[in-house]
């Protein structure tokens, strides 16, 4: 990333108009809305990419209950048959898959066809490193370590704004991901409140303006380098944020998101959404799916994890209401898990697992993908399930039709993917 | 719910099968003989004497000291670098003494336990159901007997050792070893094995034999139950009809990891078959009842004792717990494993992007001397590339590295229990209070989830939040906000008049930056000095006319000069 050029801010662009970018708050946020509707529209359509890092057991996530070889493969961790009125058993989607019951908060969306899954889905990449395989899944180019940018950071910088909002893509938690590092310019941020310069006190912005201006000069230097660049969009993030204080908003249609890091994630996304920033990115990611022991069934390590995904993402739908009708989640992992439960009641690194698409463009209530089978011959490397969804087919579909990203734009470079063979999860 | 079913706990722990079994020797002694001394000559370099000094401070270790660029100047560098290289004849007093604060290090892991045991179910269900009272509580579970002291009394260590220590270097390696071998701290009972795991398995070994530090984590419970081997057993068999009479099988986990990212790197030529191949050679390698802090135990009944053949090689059936030594041999001795450590060492030391031809001698080295990490090292000290232009402040600091550095500039004292008086200091010192802005700042110690451990390259460390944290913490230092932490910026200024806001700031940025700045942040800070923030032009009831120094210092520590080494 060294010495790479970062986006040029909006130097002349709506928001030196207004004042902001003389390094001081307090514009009204309609000002500041109507400052990004120039560039952006009034309801700029939003994707948030949940990646679950360590691989989610996509056969216990989206259960394969119909498939007469999921059952023997898996012992002990099955995930029970779907029976009428059992809160304990999967949750009948279409006869064939289900949902884990920790899931049950995403039924109401099956149910109003506002949730997809995408089956079977992957790298063709047969890495079974976690990291190998996440850093191909950002970067988008599987088996090539040397892509500089982040699929979603080039999806950005395709359909380039006039005067992009800084917080145009935000990714939360301390550290950029690999998916928004690039040209197109992204924050990280570990939480709203404690996004600023603190002062003497160690309160946020009594008083301490000046000292955040300091800092900010010496990040305005000429050398365009990661660390520059980086305070740059920093200092614009800040000053935006204060004038429209997203942090006081709280969840909206009685929303109750899940404690801890997932849901304080997607609470704050959807604050900066409502809060209307202009917000067109956002990643979150969750962790511990890396289940090698004890992984448990329609109870116990892997349940909890699902408890905590569903129920922040039931969360998220229910507080941002009609705005949804503008937003797309795409939940995504690196891999999944063997077929075959392993020794120690888990299971170990595998290759296909399944994706999830929701929000109001998604065609839902429907699992997309062709199924490949469960028996031996028909398993990849004769343990694994066989991809049979490119992930980049999927993640093309959502940016050219949700983001409207051009069909010219390299985004998967390589890729020779073409609409023909989308899913077809948008409308 | 992270810990395996019962059953098969109370199988794997409870020594039903102990009679076919053998306790293994520790995997190492504390203490090493005082090793050969290692010659360092210096590569030529266009950088100034004090440049090059500042530079080794900053690689060798944690920046300098007041008064420590002197010194060096005096000693001569490469005397320094070779002094570095044999921690064990430096004396170090000073940490010793701090250490002593922290009672939880030299124990090992079942003398954690019962120390600090966790808390009793029955006392969970209790006071989650609100039966019992926050006082209540803190009876049956005081605060300073519960686990969660063992971790953080281990990270006010590091960070103790990072400020106060003479050995530099040694500390730096310990620090790269442990995220090398990564373990996560609050995976399962590996909390009560991980402060044994690094005195015993990391820092023996930290500028030893590669070999040693490979066999020592293997064979560590901290490891074993960190990467699931512990549980791994030969694929057909099965429990005891008492037992439950369970099959059990093969777990890949650590045997992936182990060619991914202890050794051969991930393109160092292995496929899914030597995963599976290195996992059966690792059965039977397991922890004599893990959650009581057992030690290593090797299993004969549940290990694998078929032929493998592991990167072309056969390993003979009935090999016993002899395959994982076969294995561990030959990882270390293959040509990728050399080349993987060499990388990571020279971008630990040199740049995010490391000249190729210096990997190459490197990992030669590591070839000629059977993995010897002191050789390698000194290769790389040694290099053109090591101490060049280009490497100057070619690498952004990591969260400890701009903590540590801050602290030892400005030559904070860091308070013990005793003398601290609020808050988390006064139970656990000022390291706890650093190690807690290092949290902040994206770096848990100890704690890092992914088996990658955490990263050490600029784009892992530069973000917006990271920034800001990074000024806040400068701030909170400065201003002696940070509890146990003191810092006294009085003596840096002897000889200067505050009421002269520049000769301010050329004393700090001498002192900070050794004057190592770059014109555009001289002048940016050149014009703070009409702040009225950092400069009050005339006398008021809170004193003569005067320059804000705490302010001034957060914000040269703030700089993108200091955000590097």
């Amino acid at each position: 990333m060294h010495g790479c050029t970062r986006r040029a801010f909006m130097k002349g662009g709506a928001l030196s108009l207004l004042g902001l970018g003389a390094g001081l708050g307090g514009v009204p946020r309609f000002l500041v809305r109507a400052a990004y509707a120039q560039g952006a529209g009034p309801r700029p359509k939003v994707l948030i990419a949940v990646f679950q890092r360590g691989a989610v057991d996509g056969l216990s996530m989206v259960v394969p209950h119909g498939d007469p070889d999921y059952y023997p493969a898996r012992g002990g961790i099955a995930i029970a048959r779907p029976t009428a009125g059992a809160s304990d058993a999967t949750l009948d989607l279409d006869g064939f898959f289900g949902l884990h019951p920790a899931m049950a908060p995403l039924q109401p969306l099956w149910d109003a066809r506002r949730l997809a899954v995408v089956h079977a889905c992957g790298s063709p990449d047969t890495s079974r490193s976690h990291f190998d395989a996440q850093d191909y899944m950002e970067s988008g180019t599987p088996g090539v370590k040397s892509t500089p940018d982040g699929w979603l950071a080039r999806g950005l910088q395709a359909a380039p704004r006039p005067s992009p909002s800084p917080f145009r893509a935000v990714a939360m938690g301390s550290r950029l991901p690999r998916v928004l590092r690039g040209e197109a310019g992204a924050v990280a941020m570990n939480s709203i409140a404690d996004f600023d310069v603190k002062s003497d006190a160690g309160q946020a912005m009594s008083g301490g303006v000046n000292t955040r201006r300091g800092f900010e000069s010496m990040y305005e230097g000429g050398v365009r380098d990661l660390l520059y660049g980086t305070g740059r969009e920093t200092f614009e993030a800040v000053k935006m944020l204060r004038s429209v204080s997203p942090e006081g908003l709280a969840p909206a249609n009685g929303a109750h998101y899940p404690r801890g890091r997932f849901g304080d994630s997607l609470r704050q996304i959807a604050q900066l959404i409502r809060a209307e920033v202009g917000l067109e990115v956002a990643f979150a990611d969750t962790g511990g799916w890396d289940t090698h022991a004890a992984q448990g069934a329609e109870r116990g390590q892997l349940a909890n994890r699902l408890t905590d995904f569903a129920q922040g993402l039931a969360a998220l739908d229910r507080d941002l209401g009609d705005r949804m009708a503008d937003v797309v989640v795409l939940t995504m992992s690196e891999f999944g898990r063997t077929v075959r439960e392993n020794g120690n009641r888990g299971t170990d690194h595998g290759h296909a697992t399944a994706m999830m698409v929701l929000g109001g463009p998604v065609r839902g209530g429907k699992v997309y993908g062709r199924w490949p089978g469960l028996r031996r011959e028909q398993l990849f490397e004769g343990r694994d399930l066989a991809v049979t969804t490119d992930f980049r087919d999927l993640f093309a579909e959502v940016a050219r039709r949700h983001l409207a990203v051009p069909a010219t734009a390299p985004l998967f470079p390589g890729f020779a993917g073409k609409a023909a063979g989308y899913p077809g999860v948008l409308v | 719910m992270r810990r395996p079913s019962r059953g098969l706990m109370l199988v794997l722990m409870a020594g039903g099968l102990a009679a076919c079994s053998s306790v293994a020797p520790p995997a190492a002694t504390p203490r090493l003989e005082p090793p050969p001394r290692y010659r360092v000559t210096l590569a030529r370099s266009t950088l100034t004497a004090d440049q090059q000094i500042v530079h080794v401070l900053g690689r060798l270790g944690y920046g300098a000291r007041p008064g420590e660029v002197e010194r060096l100047r005096a000693e001569g560098l490469s005397a320094w670098i070779e002094r570095q290289l044999a921690p064990g004849r430096i004396s170090d007093e000073a940490v010793e003494q701090a250490l002593g604060a922290y009672p939880v290090l030299p124990l090992t892991a079942a003398e954690l336990y019962r120390d600090y045991p966790p808390a009793r179910p029955q006392d969970v269900q209790r006071f989650q159901a609100g039966q019992m009272t926050p006082q209540e509580i803190r009876e049956v579970f005081p605060p300073n007997r519960r686990p969660a002291v063992i971790t953080a009394q281990l990270q006010a260590a590091k960070l103790t050792r990072a400020v106060l220590s003479e050995r530099q270097l040694e500390e730096v390696m310990v620090d790269f070893w442990l995220n090398h071998f990564n373990v996560y701290a609050l995976k399962g009972p590996v909390r009560w094995m991980v402060p044994d795991y690094e005195r015993r398995a990391l820092r023996p070994h930290a500028l030893g034999r590669f070999r040693d530090l490979v066999v020592a984590t293997a064979q560590h419970p901290a490891m074993l139950y960190y990467l699931d081997n512990w549980l791994s057993t030969r694929d057909d068999f099965v429990l005891p009809p008492s037992r439950g009479g369970r099959k059990l099988g093969l777990n890949e986990n650590y045997a992936r990891e182990l060619m991914e990212l202890h050794t051969l790197g991930v393109d160092g030529g292995y496929t899914q078959q030597d995963v599976i191949e290195v996992a059966r050679c690792f059965t039977g390698w397991t922890i004599d009842r893990p959650q009581q802090g057992g030690e290593f135990l090797f299993r004969p009944v549940t290990h694998d004792r078929g032929e493998k053949r592991v990167l072309g090689t056969v390993i003979p059936a009935g090999g016993g717990q002899d395959d994982g030594l076969a294995v561990i041999d030959l990882l270390v001795r293959h040509p990728s494993t050399a080349r993987f450590i060499s990388t990571k060492l020279v971008r630990r030391f040199v740049s995010d992007e490391p000249p190729p031809a210096l990997v190459e001698r490197a990992a030669r080295t590591f070839r000629s001397t059977g993995g010897d990490i002191r050789a390698v090292l000194v290769t790389i000290f040694s290099a053109p590339e090591f101490i060049s232009a280009e490497a100057q402040h070619a690498k952004v600091k990591t969260p400890l590295e701009v903590v540590a550095s801050a602290a030892r500039v400005l030559g904070v004292r860091l308070e013990s229990p005793e003398e601290a008086t609020q808050g988390r200091a006064a139970v656990m010192g000022g390291g706890a209070v650093l190690a807690r802005q290092v949290a902040a700042l994206g770096e848990p110690l100890y704690e890092a989830q992914a088996p990658t451990g955490h990263p050490d390259v600029a784009e892992a460390w530069v973000s917006a939040s990271a920034l800001l944290s990074r000024m806040n913490f400068a701030l909170a230092l400065a201003h002696n906000r940070l509890p146990g932490a003191r810092v006294e910026l009085a003596p840096f200024l002897e000889g200067v008049d505050r009421r002269q806001p520049a000769q301010v700031l050329d004393r700090l940025l001498a002192v900070v930056l050794r004057g190592q700045v770059s014109p555009d942040t001289r002048r940016v800070l050149g014009a703070q000095l009409e702040n009225p923030e950092i400069v009050r032009a005339t006398a008021d009831d809170r004193g003569p006319r005067n320059t804000d120094v705490e302010k001034l210092t957060a914000l040269v520590l703030g700089s993108p000069e200091f955000q590097r080494r």
